[in-house]
């Protein structure tokens, strides 16, 4: 009896010291594969790690010369200026509204657009119609807003051209805040349509003939066709991507909303997002506090998001989890 | 029964290609109309407007760019330079990285890859971020900055990743290491070779974000001299006076006869030109890219 006990002891911490040694071991049998990633993880620990130590920023009182825990401590005063700036609502609105609208159309559109191409027949039209819808994706946002210029400038805007060729009078969509909701929209899916067009039209590929071989067989048309069987294969797709999607619904296309609106401050209602706004506060009016604050609030907001929607999504069907 | 379903897909196929046209007509159109304009009298788009059709043709805006040449050159030459600097960098750690989180017997290979998902997720925000690169790390107006920001992202190391896990047969690592190739050797002279579609693909990615990158610019550089193109071009169309300023330092007054609506339009042209010029041969890249990124989510 008390061998046994003593050999289950000694086994126990053989057990234990090679557990012990498991982080040791591994860094010495793979050391080179650690060396191989090292510079990666150095890169993420330094980019995006560090800064998260920062978040402290937004409860203290900014000052570039002296250092972070220096700086005097001010609680949730920055907080409390950003609640009293009264934006926050508004803010928080615009985008998840506007994500929620490029999600839904982006995707919705690709599908569309993704099934007329797959049921063409002609090889070269096929080729040249998807290298066309994917061209604007390749193009900077800054020639976009070269693009919006030309269009809607007041005096010279290709727009204003037209309608006074017309005989119409010119407008100034500059001075209308609820125009850019629907050319933000649109300037968005031009954009991004065609790229997420190529993706459906990937799993499109996937999908075995026989199935439309058997339904033409049983006499179903075209709308038939598509109805029951790529769309219900779409599904898959469709909902990996609305997930990966609902990940960054917090954060959103700065580019696009800064390029297309800039610094026009009559169109900010409609317009003004999360991150543009904190871009605004950080490099516009300089309040560094402000700025902070909104992107803790974003950062924060954005996270219990995804914790949640991916909470939910496993409770329904894990399979779908992000994690 | 027969002919009823061939018409029904016969006008379903005319409805297509009718949308499908439209759709490349609205992709095209900008470009046409930015092109129109590079090649219009100014004087003509000043009193006229911009048209799909020059009214008078006239070459002066390109002439303006390259009246000076030294700025556009220059941010040229910062473009390039850090394109192929950050793509050939970020290319080569993105590749190792791929490769150590694919390998099976890597035990913290989960580890590290929720190590890099995690910061899609979280983050401290631009201006943690900003005080950082700029008071700790000093890349305020640095080469440096230009490029490291943007070596890597998770997306892109997913997709490394994915690719390589495809492409190599893991009997082929194995019997690599049983004729006693190291985990280094095998990535340079195995995984590299084989996964090069892959390394097309992501190095395509990277090159494309480095060329359209303004944001870098915008945050960090004051000096003129390091401006990236995107964010010359972008200084062009919204500082009223930069346009003006070509001929400083040159000693020749150039204001008063600058066509700076034509100009606009023709760096537009300069700044996509290459862009435009490579995307037939490349863009199968990033059908391919996708199409593999989406079969993993």
């Amino acid at each position: 009896m008390a061998v046994t006990t003593n050999t289950a002891i000694k086994t126990n911490s053989a057990i234990n010291a090679n557990k012990k040694r498991g982080l040791l071991h591994e860094l010495v049998t793979n050391r080179i594969l650690f060396l191989m990633l090292f510079p990666t993880i150095a890169f993420f620990l330094i980019n995006s790690y560090t800064p998260m130590v920062g978040i402290y920023y937004a409860f203290v009182q900014f000052d570039f010369n002296s250092s972070l825990f220096n700086s005097p401590f001010v609680g949730l005063q920055n907080f409390e200026f950003l609640w009293k700036s009264g934006k926050l609502v508004q803010l928080t609105l615009n985008t998840l509204g506007y994500n929620a609208a490029f999600i839904l159309l982006g995707n919705v559109l690709a599908i569309f657009l993704a099934i007329l191409v797959s049921e063409l027949q002609g090889k070269w039209f096929k080729k040249i119609t998807q290298s066309v819808l994917f061209l604007p994706y390749f193009i900077s946002f800054v020639i976009l807003s070269v693009i919006v210029y030309n269009m809607f400038n007041y005096e010279r805007g290709f727009l204003n051209t037209v309608l006074k060729g017309l005989g119409a009078q010119p407008v100034d969509i500059y001075s209308k805040p609820g125009a850019w909701i629907f050319l933000i929209i649109i300037f968005y899916l031009w954009k991004h349509l065609g790229y997420s067009m190529v993706i459906y039209l990937a799993a499109i590929t996937g999908i075995s003939d026989e199935y439309y071989e058997a339904a033409k067989i049983d006499g179903a048309n075209i709308f038939q066709r598509i109805w029951n069987i790529t769309i219900p294969m779409l599904k898959t797709t469709f909902v990996v991507l609305l997930l990966f999607a609902l990940g960054s619904i917090m954060k959103g296309q700065f580019e696009l909303f800064y390029q297309m609106i800039g610094n026009n401050g009559l169109l900010y209602d409609t317009t003004d997002i999360l991150d543009t706004y904190v871009f605004r506060s950080l490099k516009v009016t300089f309040d560094v506090g402000l700025a902070t604050a909104a992107g803790v609030y974003q950062s924060i907001f954005g996270f219990v998001l995804i914790m949640t929607v991916n909470w939910i999504i496993r409770k329904i069907n894990s399979e779908y989890a992000l994690f | 029964m027969k002919i009823k379903e061939e018409q029904s897909t016969l006008v379903f196929r005319y409805v297509a290609i009718v949308i499908l046209i439209l759709g490349s007509v609205a992709c095209l159109f900008p470009f046409l109309l930015i092109l129109s304009a590079s090649l219009t009298n100014n004087d003509s788009i000043i009193r006229d407007g911009y048209h799909l059709i020059p009214k008078e043709f006239s070459w002066a805006g390109y002439r303006t760019v390259f009246r000076f040449p030294e700025q556009v050159m220059r941010a040229y030459g910062i473009t390039v330079f850090s394109t192929v600097v950050g793509t050939l960098l970020g290319l080569f750690l993105m590749t190792m990285a791929g490769y150590v989180l694919q390998c099976k017997d890597f035990k913290y290979r989960n580890f590290f890859s929720f190590v890099i998902y995690f910061t899609t997720l979280f983050g401290g925000g631009l201006v943690p971020w900003y005080i950082l690169m700029t008071k700790y790390l000093g890349l305020m107006d640095t080469y440096t900055v230009l490029i490291y920001p943007g070596l890597m992202t998770p997306f892109l190391i997913i997709l490394m990743k994915n690719f390589i896990r495809s492409a190599v047969p893991d009997e082929m690592i194995e019997s690599a290491k049983i004729d006693g190739a190291n985990d280094f050797l095998i990535y340079y002279r195995i995984v590299l070779q084989l996964s090069m579609p892959g390394i097309a693909t992501v190095g395509l990615f990277l090159a494309l974000q480095y060329w359209n990158d303004w944001f870098t610019t915008s945050l960090f550089i004051n000096d003129t001299k390091l401006f990236q193109l995107q964010f010359y071009l972008y200084n062009m169309i919204n500082a009223a006076d930069s346009i003006s300023k070509l001929g400083a330092g040159s000693g020749v007054n150039v204001a008063g006869d600058i066509p700076t609506e034509s100009t606009k339009m023709a760096m537009a042209i300069i700044v996509t030109g290459p862009i435009l010029f490579l995307y037939p041969f490349v863009q199968r890249y990033f059908v391919k890219g996708l199409t593999i990124g989406a079969v993993k989510g």
